[in-house]
């Protein structure tokens, strides 16, 4: 009954599809690759030193939730960087040019990508409870421990995120 | 209108269930776009594990007259090659909790392994140049290993001079046991190791290998016949 740490390739095979789709529906079609990457290769550096038995797929989803922070906050940054009327050349070499070519192979239907864009613009606990309920299919308790913080605080992210959603998609 | 209520509450969670591929109220439904590119996002990823030498174990299948083998190789050198008919998950596991659990499928850095063997194979190749990694193999049977790396292609030795050779004249069924447990067989060519008295032996991988490497490598000569 040794609870072994699975040959990574394993664990790899195993946690793709739902670490996909949880960058997928965080950070948009585009941009999952890289973070999908970063996932793996960060959860392949520290995985010698992982408990056995651990919950593998909350851990590898916890790794993959701060990429996708990163990410949001990159944005974030760039926003900012593009509101700054002193840097206009910024602005137009970061002109979404190159974002509307990533939107256009997107091959997510339109209303969910509204969807998606709604939850990327949630508050970053709310939008990791969404998405580790929905798309990970996770417990609340899962959910809790991906993200560090008590069962009852994850249902709340879950309720309010769920009602700020509401509100844009039954527009 | 507590029923519209209800109605609202499921709409959203409905439509990120279905967003996200998990359509059904729940019931996970496979959606094939997503684990397609999940599935070309890790090949992508195990390239990049191989080329930046992120992983501790590397391994690769190749297509050989016996069928698909598995080989697996450290930084050292080759550590392990399977036959088709061993469970791979239990040979991946062995090496997890031998060497390292950083074990990523990744062709390339078997290249070079994969291009000796299939030389072999072809008849093109007389001895294996790839550095092994012996580390899955203890001391006394690395002797007898040793020893039977050292009977050039097309010759054979028996049981009782590998174990002399090995420092232990006494000592041919331990002998016999270390060649039956070669992690690396047909590379470290264990096949090369009769009987006494000429009869074939065992063989991890089968007599019938056994003799069909021999036969290969012109120690034996070719079965003329077929049996019935």
């Amino acid at each position: 009954m040794s609870a072994r740490l699975p040959p990574f390739q394993r664990f790899l095979d195993e946690q793709r599809e739902v670490v996909w789709r949880v960058l997928v529906s965080s950070v948009g079609q585009s941009d999952a690759e890289d973070c999908f990457q970063e996932t793996f290769i960060a959860a392949l550096r520290a995985y010698p030193e992982l408990r056995p038995g651990s919950n593998l797929r909350a851990w590898v989803l916890t790794i993959a939730q701060r990429k996708a922070i990163d990410v949001h906050r990159a944005r974030a940054r760039r926003a900012l960087a593009l509101a700054d009327p002193s840097d206009v050349e910024a602005s137009e070499r970061a002109s979404p040019r190159g974002d509307a070519t990533a939107e256009a192979s997107d091959r997510v239907p339109a209303h969910d990508e509204t969807l998606w864009a709604a939850v990327g613009e949630l508050p970053e606990r709310q939008r990791s409870a969404v998405v580790l309920r929905f798309v990970a299919d996770m417990r609340h308790r899962e959910i809790a421990e991906s993200i560090g913080c008590s069962e009852e605080a994850a249902r709340s992210s879950l309720r309010e995120g769920l009602n700020k959603l509401r509100k844009v998609v039954e527009v | 209108m507590s029923r519209q209520t209800t109605r609202k509450r499921e709409s959203i969670e409905v439509a990120l269930r279905r967003a996200s591929g998990n359509a059904n109220g729940g019931a996970r439904v496979t959606s094939a776009r997503a684990a397609g590119d999940a599935a070309d996002a890790a090949r992508r990823l195990s390239g990049r594990i191989a080329t930046e030498g992120l992983a501790d174990v590397n391994y690769a299948s190749l297509d050989s007259p016996f069928g698909k083998l598995t080989v697996a190789a450290t930084e050292r050198g080759l550590v392990r090659l399977a036959f088709p008919e061993e469970d791979l998950d239990a040979v991946l596991e062995r090496l997890a909790a031998r060497i390292s659990p950083r074990i990523v499928e990744a062709p390339a850095p078997l290249d070079s392994i994969r291009g000796e063997l299939e030389e072999y194979f072809a008849g093109r190749r007389r001895h294996f140049e790839l550095p092994l990694d012996w580390t899955l193999v203890g001391p006394f049977s690395q002797r007898v290993l040793r020893a039977a790396s050292a009977i050039p292609y097309g010759g054979v030795l028996s049981y009782t001079q590998v174990a002399a050779e090995a420092g232990s004249p006494r000592g041919s069924r331990a002998a016999g046991n270390a060649l039956g447990s070669n992690p690396i067989p047909i590379v470290v060519p264990c096949h090369r190791v009769l009987r006494s008295g000429g009869a074939l032996g065992g063989y991890a991988g089968g007599p019938e290998r056994k003799r069909r490497l021999l036969e290969l490598e012109g120690a034996l000569a070719p079965a003329s016949t077929l049996p019935g």
